[in-house]
């Protein structure tokens, strides 16, 4: 366990400092000049220059690069060109949102990709199971950005049951929880579809093994078999897919914060691109980045909670 | 209990099953054998009430006294473990994988019995000590995967018994297993189908295992029972074409020497929609007579427990 723990750790690092490395040079390679977004276009090429130079920004890439990832490790992300506070604040006021919507959003789609997978599973060939699978096609096939629209069209322009957008921060917890509502659907509805399915084919699978049948013998009912012996064996499956989801999740906020304007770090990162705002894109890349990894470790601390067989993975 | 009167299972038009009957009282040990497709493994699941959902029985099924021929999936669940149980060929798959065998035989007996966890516990240990499992206290606490297949197949009994059955339907138990390990399983199933005096249907192919383990034997082929009797009588002495070639058929050491060749039954067992409507056996047949192939001979009394059915054994009216 401790072995394990141990590379675990060592990959993480290794791969949030691979990430930051491309991350780094992409910015740099990308054409705009951060001295024009702090000065303004009409600024004199000498101010430029003078800032650039006071910036550090003539200085060799790798010189930068170093400068950056130091002050990284001792927690200092540097200071957004842009809006002229450190990058860590600006962090921490847009973390608590999204980190919600993310959390939403996972929780959604788990819930009912699960739930709606093992329905049509136990309906297999029957109404239920085309009518899902329909449903699912339907959803993969559907971008986030244009739902998000239609849901606004309808619950918040037409039914004015929802608001269209915007965020009034956790001071309001209900309202908060109603202006996430939307956003959350938009997030998980794409999501669960292909869950739903992937759960499907998995108890299906799991369905025609012996054990279920020894369950049957001894006289379990349809529903305790399909929840406490089918459905846990198909889980395998199905965590490794909720592990990508939740990447796919983090950076739909991107999307869904910007269609619903919510004051999110998906927001900020698109803000802070348009601006040429490096220090702040790259240690937002970094975050999502880590949130990604975090969560593949853990759908693999997940399979072997899951199955005892594959205890010799930890080691 | 087991009454069965002219029991069939057709899928469509193809007959699994062609007029089974069967009558078991308690502590009867019964062997089914025969070829794969022969109809033993779905006569074995029709007593469960686990026939495929495509499956149409028709006859008459009861099982200590409740009618079960025409029986909902609820009535049935209710018989299964309770009054019926059965274990299956596979040991390896057979258990839940992701679960501790203890947990596994403790859950009927807290959904069934309404047990609580010690109580359940508590027999769930003297079952695994009745079956002959090593070390149980331990075994309760293990994975499928860290035992073996005997040992696999020693839980699934325990299992099958946990609610005190009167009847135990074991289709092909020994089969993925050592020989030697095969052994102990069908001793263990002759002394507790003795002990308890529980019905034991024992199916198998294995000629050597059935004669150990059952009193009467019942010789399958195409969905019938062709012939029956008890054990010893009907392998030293049997009657119908199809037992004698597939007695003929076994590998045996004589003087000293193993045959090199096998005598074979000619031809396949047919396909269940090509099976012939006089006698099954028909077509494959060296003794066939005219009206074989048109004329379905009943299963019939031929002095002393034996019965068979065919066109050249008489019926012996005691």
């Amino acid at each position: 366990m401790q072995v394990f723990l141990i590379k675990r750790t060592l990959g993480f690092l290794t791969t949030i400092l691979a990430i930051s490395v491309i991350v780094f040079l992409v910015m740099n390679v990308l054409p705009g000049d951060p001295s024009v977004t702090i000065l303004g276009i009409d600024s004199s090429e000498d101010a430029r220059a003078a800032l650039r130079a006071q910036l550090g920004l003539d200085d060799p890439i790798w010189q930068r690069y170093l400068h950056w990832i130091w002050g990284v490790a001792q927690g200092d992300f540097g200071t957004s060109y842009f809006f002229r506070v450190p990058v860590g604040e600006l962090i921490a006021e847009r973390l608590p949102l999204t980190l919600s919507l993310a959390a939403f959003g996972t929780l959604a789609t788990v819930v009912l990709g699960i739930v709606l997978g093992v329905i049509a599973a136990a309906n297999h060939g029957r109404a239920g199971d085309w009518i899902i699978m329909l449903l699912s096609q339907l959803g993969i096939a559907i971008p986030a950005f244009w739902l998000s629209m239609l849901l606004v069209l309808l619950f918040a322009v037409k039914l004015r049951w929802l608001p269209p957008g915007g965020f009034p921060g956790w001071d309001e917890p209900v309202a908060a929880l109603r202006s996430l509502i939307l956003p959350t659907t938009a997030l998980a509805l794409v999501q669960s579809a292909v869950l739903a399915r992937v759960t499907r084919s998995s108890a299906l699978e799991v369905m025609r093994l012996d054990f279920v049948r020894t369950a049957r013998a001894t006289g379990m009912t349809r529903g305790r078999i399909l929840g406490r012996h089918i459905l846990p064996n198909a889980l395998v499956p199905i965590v490794t897919i909720v592990g990508m989801q939740v990447a796919a999740v983090v950076t739909g906020t991107i999307v869904i914060e910007n269609v619903f304007y919510l004051p999110g770090l998906g927001r900020l990162v698109f803000q802070s691109i348009s601006n040429r705002d490096l220090f702040t894109v790259q240690a937002l890349v970094v975050l999502f980045a880590a949130i990604v990894v975090t969560a593949n470790f853990l759908v693999d601390i997940a399979y072997v909670l899951i199955d005892p067989r594959l205890k010799g993975r930890l080691s | 209990m087991i009454e069965a009167e002219n029991i069939s299972v057709a899928f469509g038009e193809a007959e699994a099953l062609r007029r089974v009957s069967l009558s078991l009282r308690p502590g009867e040990r019964l062997g089914l054998v025969g070829e794969s497709g022969s109809g033993k493994s779905m006569l074995g699941l029709a007593l469960m009430g686990m026939l495929p959902e495509a499956a149409q029985m028709t006859g008459r099924l009861a099982i200590d006294g409740h009618d079960l021929s025409r029986a909902t999936d609820n009535e049935w669940r209710d018989m299964r473990a309770r009054k019926v149980a059965m274990i299956f060929q596979e040991p390896m798959m057979a258990l839940n994988p992701l679960r501790r065998v203890g947990d596994t035989v403790m859950e009927p007996l807290r959904l069934h019995l309404g047990l609580s966890k010690s109580d359940a516990r508590r027999r769930a240990l003297e079952l695994f000590e009745e079956t002959g499992i090593q070390e149980p206290e331990e075994k309760l606490r293990q994975y499928p995967h860290e035992l073996s297949g005997g040992q696999r197949q020693r839980v699934l009994i325990a299992l099958a018994l946990a609610c005190d059955p009167g009847i135990l339907i074991a289709d092909e138990p020994t089969t993925a297993l050592d020989a030697h390990v095969a052994l102990r399983i069908t001793d263990l199933l002759t002394r507790l189908a003795r002990d308890r005096g529980m019905v034991l249907v024992f199916i198998s192919h294995d000629l050597a295992a059935v004669a150990r383990t059952v009193e009467t034997v019942a010789v399958m082929y195409g969905g019938e029972i062709v012939e029956k009797g008890p054990v010893a009588q009907v392998l030293s002495d049997p009657r119908h074409p199809y037992t004698k070639g597939l007695l003929h058929a076994r590998p045996t050491i004589t003087g000293g020497e193993l045959r090199k060749r096998l005598p074979m039954i000619p031809g396949n067992v047919p396909a269940l929609a090509d099976l012939p409507h006089g006698c099954r056996f028909s077509g494959r047949c060296s003794v066939e007579l005219p009206q074989c192939a048109e004329v379905r001979p009943a299963l019939l009394g031929i002095g002393g427990l034996r019965a068979c059915a065919c066109h050249h054994v008489p019926e012996v009216v005691e």
